[in-house]
């Protein structure tokens, strides 16, 4: 699995962190970030939650 | 306009905004339109016709598309209170302007609401709480828990995060009500200046003597970097004050009342404080306190076998949205262990509510607060008796007489 964030597009409302705590974070602007080593969201098992949970489809997932 | 289309299938449509007859239940008369496809048609008080939107996956897909605008002063963008009929294209910042304008003035604000800031506020919050419960318990049994409690939890908390102060908050607790709840746009517009007032004399009070809250940051940053003007700051602190004062305290009461309706549900989060976070979401879902939102689609959009016209009046549903049986099992039950992930509480889209963390804190804390604390609480009258707002209002109780 590979996570993408368009970090443009992000509203910093919040809901990846929420949904995979383990995965996602905001930086200082509170815009997302991954956490390091999490590109491949192996961190928690309801990141396949959190493009359905983003308000903006600021985060998106592609392969298994 | 495109008032033809939206009539030419016939039966005389709704009016809309309904009133609610139970506190936590849709208006009854929207009900006609669920079941009936994602989109209905309802008429607005000055006889514009516009389409409802009720289907959930279809209402959450319009929130995020970029057709739809939130532009207030498009010259005619939807107007569904009497209130708000002069609004003389004033647009408001964050939820009146449409991007890029809406991303500037949100990415300015999403630092003092990001994740890590609203944990920090988790312990004041409680300390309010305690406080305010323990004024209740001294004074009472019976309370209105609107005003000693669902009331001032959010008051206090905004004002802590604005760096408004507190010591003012009859004045503006009241003039917030006037402005969203007023029944002619000479008594809203009253209560707007009476605000705008109020906060450009607080704007400039800071300018001179800096402080340490989200305005005093606004601010520094206008006055250094030149990013924002006086009037901006102003018309955002108020925003943010209204916004703050008129919705989380529906949802505090709103939600203590729904729990006291529902006893076996309010055993279960009892027995298990752990469910307080999902009974938030729940309450989030079934309540609604934020009954609908309203659009003006810039191009023409399909929906299903329909075609909103460029210029069309949109309302989206939000109470059916969440009450939509296509993305809830058995929607219309309360739920405290259900999964209510994805409900349109906070609306969707890029004006999903930018303090939505800092409401979920409050409620968290406000109502699991109350429900271990004051075991034996009840409604001192029956329920029909407790006053509610109008459909046009945020959604939620006048008054909320309790006893214990
Ligand atoms: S859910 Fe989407 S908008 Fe919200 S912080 Fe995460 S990426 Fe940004």
């Amino acid at each position: 699995m590979r996570i993408t964030i368009d970090r443009d597009r992000c509203i910093g409302s919040g809901q990846c962190v929420m949904t995979a705590p383990g995965v996602f974070t905001q930086d200082d602007d509170a815009v997302v970030a991954l956490l390091p080593g999490q590109e491949d969201g192996s961190g928690d098992p309801r990141v396949r939650d959190v493009p359905m949970a983003c308000p903006v489809q600021a985060v998106t997932i592609s392969g298994d | 306009m495109t008032e033809t289309d939206i009539r030419s299938t016939g039966s005389p449509d709704l009016a809309f905004p309904q009133d609610r007859t139970c506190p936590y239940q849709p208006p009854k008369a929207y009900a006609d339109g669920r079941g009936q496809g994602p989109l209905s048609r309802v008429e607005l008080f000055d006889g514009r016709p516009a389409w409802m939107v009720t289907g959930h996956a279809e209402g959450r897909a319009l929130l995020a598309d970029p057709r739809l605008s939130s532009d207030w002063g498009h010259p005619v963008f939807p107007v569904v209170v009497r209130r708000t009929e002069d609004r003389g294209g004033l647009a408001f910042p964050l939820i009146g302007v449409d991007d890029p304008e809406h991303a500037r003035q949100r990415r300015m604000l999403i630092p003092s609401f990001g994740v890590k800031r609203m944990a920090a506020m988790r312990p004041l919050i409680q300390d309010l709480v305690d406080r305010l419960l323990d004024d209740m318990l001294e004074k009472g049994p019976t309370a209105d828990l609107v005003s000693a409690f669902a009331l001032p939890v959010p008051s206090m908390a905004i004002c802590e995060l604005l760096g408004v102060p507190y010591g003012d908050h009859d004045f503006f607790e009241e003039r917030s009500r006037d402005f969203v709840g007023a029944a002619t746009s000479a008594e809203a517009d009253a209560a707007f200046a009476a605000l705008y007032g109020y906060l450009h004399g607080l704007v400039a009070k800071k300018q001179a003597e800096p402080g340490d809250g989200l305005l005093d940051e606004l601010i520094a940053r206008q006055l250094e970097e030149g990013a924002l003007d006086h009037n901006e700051v102003v018309m955002i602190a108020l925003v943010l004050l209204v916004a703050g004062h008129e919705t989380t305290v529906n949802a505090i009461a709103l939600g203590a009342l729904t729990l006291l309706e529902h006893p076996e549900q309010l055993e279960a989060l009892r027995n298990d404080p752990g469910l307080i976070s999902g009974t938030v979401e729940e309450l989030l879902r079934f309540t609604s306190v934020s009954d609908y939102m309203v659009r003006m689609a810039k191009e023409d959009i399909e929906v299903g076998d329909e075609t909103i016209k460029a210029g069309d009046a949109v309302v989206v549903s939000i109470s059916l949205m969440n009450r939509d049986a296509k993305a809830y099992e058995n929607p219309d039950a309360f739920d405290v262990r259900r999964n209510a992930r994805h409900h349109v509480g906070f609306g969707h889209g890029i004006h999903q509510c930018l303090g939505q963390n800092l409401a979920r804190a409050e409620i968290e804390i406000a109502l699991g607060t109350l429900v271990t604390r004051i075991p034996g609480l009840r409604l001192a009258v029956p329920v029909d008796a407790v006053p509610i707002k109008a459909g046009h209002d945020a959604q939620g109780p006048v008054e909320l007489p309790v006893t214990w």
